[in-house]
């Protein structure tokens, strides 16, 4: 089995593409779709990488970001934040709260894949 | 009284000697009562036909209400001159400039207007892209399913062996993401197309409440006289386009009812006249509270003559939720506004009055009394949570005398204003450099 990844998402057709060509390449995957426990999630489930959305239901990707980096057991977790803003605001909040990468939607599924590889690999 | 030198208060004060309506006016001469009022404030030129026009209908021969057109030309180039920070025009000798090179008088008058203009665009846009959280929402929206058809169609092209119920799903799939997609671009676009005017392009549900109060003239006859209910003006309001609006414009209706209800036109306009507008003496007059009595004041009648009164709503996020601008008095389209704005000194101060002559900061200062109180909003018990409404009312100084008391110098938000050295400035200024 390969990677484990956790993908917190609200999209649904989103999520079921994602689901699909992670599952194809090898990947163990999990999904959640509600801010609100996902930390809790993600220190349950304790995956090998965090596909984070930032635009979730009742929490959002940058407070759960910030959340996750503040325990030692997340702390290094790696985290490919997700967002359909590209600004530069964007990028910097995702930087400062301690993304490992950032990628603005609509992305590719090649630009997934190579993300999540250069994630696991480093 | 001196004869005004201004086309535009020339047609002003015709109109008025005559008694005419400015909205029958307008409709008269074939233009909108608000492009009327800009002529008549000197915002707009005017000439040719509608001049002919306005002039027939005045009774009037045109030529004595374009007279004076150098004299407007002369105002606008001390307007051109007072707004320039380091550059010293000479004063003195404008008339013999305007009178020597005429040519190039107009074309720093027309370059004048046109800066004014683009800066108001500026302003506009900028406002917009950073806080309208509808465009933002929509475009958040178009992203995601631009994404979800994206990935989906590459795994159909691409994928040479997928299985037949996993091919049937994302054929589903994208089928639904293509509908999704046209209804959130049409109503994208329907959002930003509404109409071709940029002043009305960039409506929210408030923004189309207080355009379609602008229409009646910030006063409603059929709540005032109880001869209709909020809903059914509602309904008969076309302004209103979505279902928000007409919710936001619903609350807004039923507050005013039970404000008119309470404090009845008959006494309350003749005793807001007789006590200055002072909220106080009104709120102990009425037995009422002085929110309520500013909102009163907010929708009494307007004389034709008279500047307007204003008033600005925010809740306890700082979020405008209602404004209606004073005279000469722009407030920010989205976001919040002057930090040291005394509705937002209500804030931090709930229940304590607060009353403030303030002087606007930019080319044109004016100035107001301001009244600002801070109210609970929402009764939910001991247990809370707090839910507080701050109000200002903003009286500009030509409907009463100001008490003598300091000046507050202020803006209408950051970015739009260039006053130097404010110690509660937030983001840089976008008319100046020099914050």
């Amino acid at each position: 089995m390969g990677k484990h990844i956790l993908v917190i998402e609200d999209e649904p057709n989103i999520i079921e593409a994602i689901r699909f060509i992670l599952s194809r390449d090898g990947w163990k995957v999990d999904i959640h779709s509600n801010g609100e426990d996902a930390v809790e999630v993600v220190q349950r489930i304790a995956p090998d990488v965090l596909m984070l959305d930032v635009m979730l239901p009742n929490k959002s990707g940058y407070d759960i970001l910030q959340e996750l980096r503040a325990d030692e057991r997340s702390a290094h977790l790696p985290i490919l934040m997700l967002t359909a803003r590209g600004q530069n605001k964007d990028r910097e909040m995702a930087e400062r709260f301690g993304a490992s990468l950032f990628m603005t939607k609509p992305f590719s599924n090649a630009e997934v894949l190579q993300s999540l590889h250069s994630l696991v690999q480093a | 009284m001196p004869r005004s030198t201004l086309i535009g208060n020339r047609i002003r004060d015709r109109r008025a000697s005559l008694g005419i309506k400015q909205a029958d006016l307008a409709r008269r001469v074939g233009v909108s009562p608000s492009y009327l009022n800009l002529i008549e404030h000197n915002k707009r030129r005017i000439g040719g036909k509608l001049l002919v026009d306005l002039a027939a209908v005045l009774e009037v021969d045109p030529s004595a209400l374009s007279e004076g057109a150098e004299a407007s030309l002369l105002a606008a180039l001390r307007d051109a001159a007072s707004g320039q920070g380091s550059a010293t025009p000479e004063l003195d000798k404008i008339e013999e400039f305007a009178g020597r090179f005429p040519g190039w008088a107009s074309l720093i008058d027309w370059q004048h207007r046109h800066i004014a203009s683009l800066e108001r665009t500026v302003e506009t846009l900028t406002d917009r892209l950073t806080h309208d959280p509808f465009l933002s929402a929509s475009l958040h929206e178009v992203l995601s399913v631009v994404t979800a058809i994206r990935s989906t169609a590459t795994i159909l092209n691409e994928t040479k062996d997928i299985e037949p119920e996993w091919r049937e799903r994302f054929h589903r799939n994208v089928a639904d993401d293509s509908l999704r997609l046209t209804e959130s671009a049409q109503a994208l676009v329907n959002y930003l197309d509404s109409s071709g005017d940029a002043e009305t392009t960039l409506s929210s549900p408030e923004e189309e409440l207080e355009s379609w109060m602008e229409l009646r003239g910030y006063h409603l006859p059929e709540l005032e006289e109880e001869t209709e209910r909020p809903e059914v003006l509602i309904r008969s309001a076309p302004e209103l386009t979505s279902s928000h609006s007409r919710a936001v414009a619903e609350n807004y209706l039923k507050r005013y009812a039970r404000d008119a209800e309470r404090m009845p036109l008959d006494l309350f306009a003749p005793a807001a006249q007789r006590l200055d507008f002072e909220p106080a003496a009104l709120a102990q007059e009425f037995e009422t509270d002085l929110s309520s009595v500013m909102r009163r004041i907010s929708v009494l009648p307007d004389q034709e003559t008279e500047e307007r009164i204003g008033l600005v709503v925010c809740d306890s996020s700082g979020t405008l939720l209602f404004r209606k601008p004073p005279e000469g008095f722009a407030l920010p389209r989205f976001g919040a506004g002057c930090p040291l704005w005394p509705l937002y000194q209500a804030l931090t101060r709930p229940m304590a009055p607060i009353r403030r002559v303030i002087r606007t900061s930019g080319r044109n200062p004016r100035q107001y009394l301001a009244y600002a109180i801070s109210q609970p909003a929402y009764q939910s018990g001991f247990d809370g949570p707090e839910v507080f409404e701050a109000t200002m009312l903003l009286i500009p100084e030509s409907r009463l005398t100001l008490p003598q008391s300091p000046t507050l110098s202020l803006g209408t938000s950051c970015r739009i204003c260039a006053k130097r050295n404010c110690a509660a400035r937030r983001e840089p200024s976008i008319l100046s450099d020099q914050n």
